[in-house]
């Protein structure tokens, strides 16, 4: 670790060392119940639009999960359903065991606890500044005493590499660091779920590179779960254990598996298409 | 659960064991603790022993990382931290976070501020001048080429200004008429001179608080929806994208709102002079004075001119709301506050204008005898 520039004396660094335990092995062991999220038949869309149907599929505690598809095919609306914005037209879904789509109203707000999410403009307050917008949940959430806060907040603005715009107001960013600020609040109370959505769209490769970095980071050493609805098959390719292929002519998934090995392996020309950005894609 | 013990061990080293959970909950009653701890020996070098941490989360790692950035003569470590969380902590850089790299600006001297404000007022009052000039310009082109006017959309937001704002325009005006004639029928009864509070009502509706009450209306209606809408345009790129496409905003945006304006705000106004007296006459029923009887004391009281001297105005008033809505809205920047506040210049300003050039026109009649 380096020093802060005229905060110490020259002999004696004022930054500190880490030493770890020897020998350790970096890994959390893991719960008994490895399933964190379960969908089960569930119908998405909106009012009596069915844009899916019977959509059944589980999502590992730790595990990077992507949601893929073509333009249209409800990945987002089946996010909105996970998430508990809008009840999905039938099935049910399971979040830590808790069903989102039956619960009233304060163990929807307990569930919704356990998650944080991403929204794919940012979504940040327009009203306040970056560091306001992440010490927020963290204000509301915790006793932790104020100065704390701000710290927890402006490492999570380092963690998305915009530790020098703390004071900066979401209307003097671009689109792709509004969305990283966006990803610094959804992380702000350390979840153990996190969903984005579309992630790295907007995103220089360099930054996007380095959040498919963070994402694995966090995934493996917190032990965090990640629902990432993307087209970005770079990230997918990088950062993903698992994904499902949602298209929306079968109104269903169509493929579920590692991304690497649907890629390499799949006989179904849809996914093959998808996975190889040929241009007679069949998914839509 | 997260607990802290404090060591001063015989080489001279003071020595903070953390042990348990280290998160968000567990930290709360620890974090100052450790601080004082660490800061009551700045001399001491600090060993931060970790090997009781059980869990370390994001506030966990906060707590290493603000022990390790404090100023302190002593070298500080962090000793026995499980690798996963270790790697955790290896992300931040306790250098970067000492300082704020984006602190506030400083405040100006206030004298520098008043200069800024001036300067604000100026060019705002330039960009009005202009927005005029290039808005009575579009009208221009409108009246030479009415081929060039999106009718589809002046018909649209004629119903949104006109038809949809006839019952509050209704209530307004009626309860305006019905307070008017109970606070004035009821001192002028006790010189049996309350017949002439029909004149009262059909002089002040008429002249006055009909074409003004429905633009104050408009202003807060029909302005503000100009300026949210213009302004979600201006955020969402609409405006830059019309501008790119060689389609001027001003005359694809403003022109259909002022005409719409011009051609609703007469009509409203008619709609709230006549309500306002049924107001009137309703109340006066109640002082024994029939609606005909009330009806004739307006006919002779009231003159063309006096009902010409408030419509003029409606034309008037219709361009300034409709005109300061799409101002504000064009001048939104970026955000959504931004919109919220366009919307409410607009209605400020546009109140404002609406009062000012009432006044003048109460200048203007009076020197012409009107």
């Amino acid at each position: 670790m380096t020093l802060p520039p005229g905060s110490s004396n020259e002999s004696e660094p004022l930054g500190g060392t880490v030493r770890g335990t020897e020998g350790s092995q970096a890994s959390v062991p893991p719960p008994a119940d490895n399933v964190i999220i379960r969908v089960e038949g569930v119908d998405a869309g909106y009012e009596d639009v069915v844009i899916l149907e019977n959509i059944n599929f589980e999502v590992r505690r730790g595990e990077v999960f992507g949601i893929l598809g073509g333009s249209g095919g409800g990945k987002s609306t089946l996010m909105k359903h996970m998430i508990g914005l809008n009840p999905p037209l039938a099935g049910n879904i399971y979040i830590d065991g808790d069903n989102i789509v039956t619960a009233d109203e304060a163990m929807l707000e307990k569930i919704q606890r356990r998650f944080g999410v991403m929204y794919q403009s940012g979504a940040l307050f327009g009203s306040m500044t970056l560091l306001e917008n992440v010490r927020l949940p963290l204000e509301v959430y915790t006793d932790l005493p104020d100065e704390a806060i701000d710290l927890v907040a402006r490492m999570k603005l380092e963690l998305v590499g915009l530790e020098a715009f703390t004071g900066h107001m979401p209307a003097e960013l671009s689109g792709g660091m509004q969305k990283r600020a966006g990803i610094a609040r959804a992380m702000a109370l350390d979840p153990s779920i996190l969903f984005l959505d579309e992630p790295s769209s907007g995103l220089d490769p360099i930054t996007a590179a380095s959040l498919d970095a963070t994402i694995r980071r966090l995934s493996q050493n917190l032990d965090v779960t990640f629902v990432i609805v993307t087209h970005d098959l770079g990230s997918v390719f990088v950062a993903m254990d698992r994904v499902i292929l949602l298209d929306r002519r079968a109104k269903g998934i169509i493929a579920e598996g590692d991304p690497r090995r649907l890629r390499d392996e799949t006989a179904d020309p849809r996914v093959r298409a998808f996975f190889r950005r040929e241009q007679e894609t069949v998914v839509s | 659960m997260a607990a802290l013990a404090i060591n001063d061990t015989a080489d001279g080293r003071r020595t903070l064991a953390l042990t348990g959970r280290l998160d968000a909950t567990t930290l709360p009653g620890l974090w100052d603790a450790a601080r004082r701890a660490a800061a009551d020996a700045p001399r001491r070098p600090l060993v931060i022993d970790a090997a009781g941490v059980e869990y370390c989360d994001g506030a966990g790692a906060a707590l290493f990382v603000d022990l390790l950035r404090q100023p302190r003569e002593g070298k500080v470590e962090v000793a026995n931290l499980h690798p996963t969380y270790a790697a955790l902590l290896k992300q931040f850089d306790p250098a970067v976070l000492v300082h704020d790299l984006d602190p506030e600006p400083p405040r100006r001297p206030a004298i520098e501020e008043l200069g800024y404000a001036a300067f604000g007022v100026w060019r705002d009052i330039r960009t009005q001048v202009q927005f005029i000039g290039e808005t009575f310009a579009a009208l221009v082109f409108a009246v030479r080429y009415p081929r060039s006017v999106r009718w589809k959309d002046v018909w649209r937001i004629c119903e949104q200004v006109g038809a949809d704002a006839l019952p509050i325009v209704a209530l307004i005006s009626f309860l305006l008429g019905m307070i008017l004639a109970f606070q004035s029928a009821v001192p002028m009864k006790r010189f049996g001179a309350e017949i002439f509070v029909a004149d009262l009502i059909g002089l002040s509706m008429l002249r006055e608080l009909g074409p003004l009450m429905t633009a104050i209306l408009l202003a807060g209606r029909s302005g503000a929806a100009f300026a949210a809408e213009i302004g979600t345009m201006r955020v969402n790129q609409e405006v830059d994208a019309l501008t790119t496409m060689g389609l001027s905003p001003v005359r694809f945006l403003v022109t259909p709102r002022i005409i719409a304006a011009v051609l609703m705000t007469p009509l409203l106004v008619l709609f709230s002079d006549l309500v306002g007296m049924v107001g009137g006459a309703v109340t006066m029923q109640s002082f024994s004075i029939p609606i005909v009887t009330f009806l004739k004391e307006i006919d002779s009281a009231v003159t063309l001119t006096d009902f010409l001297a408030g419509f003029v105005k409606s034309f008037v008033f219709a361009v300034l709301v409709a005109g300061i809505g799409c101002l504000r809205g064009l001048q939104t920047k970026a955000g959504a506050s931004a919109v919220g506040d366009a919307a409410t210049r607009a209605v400020v300003s546009g109140i404002i204008l609406l009062v000012v050039v009432d006044g003048l026109f109460a200048v203007a009649y009076y020197l012409l005898d009107i």
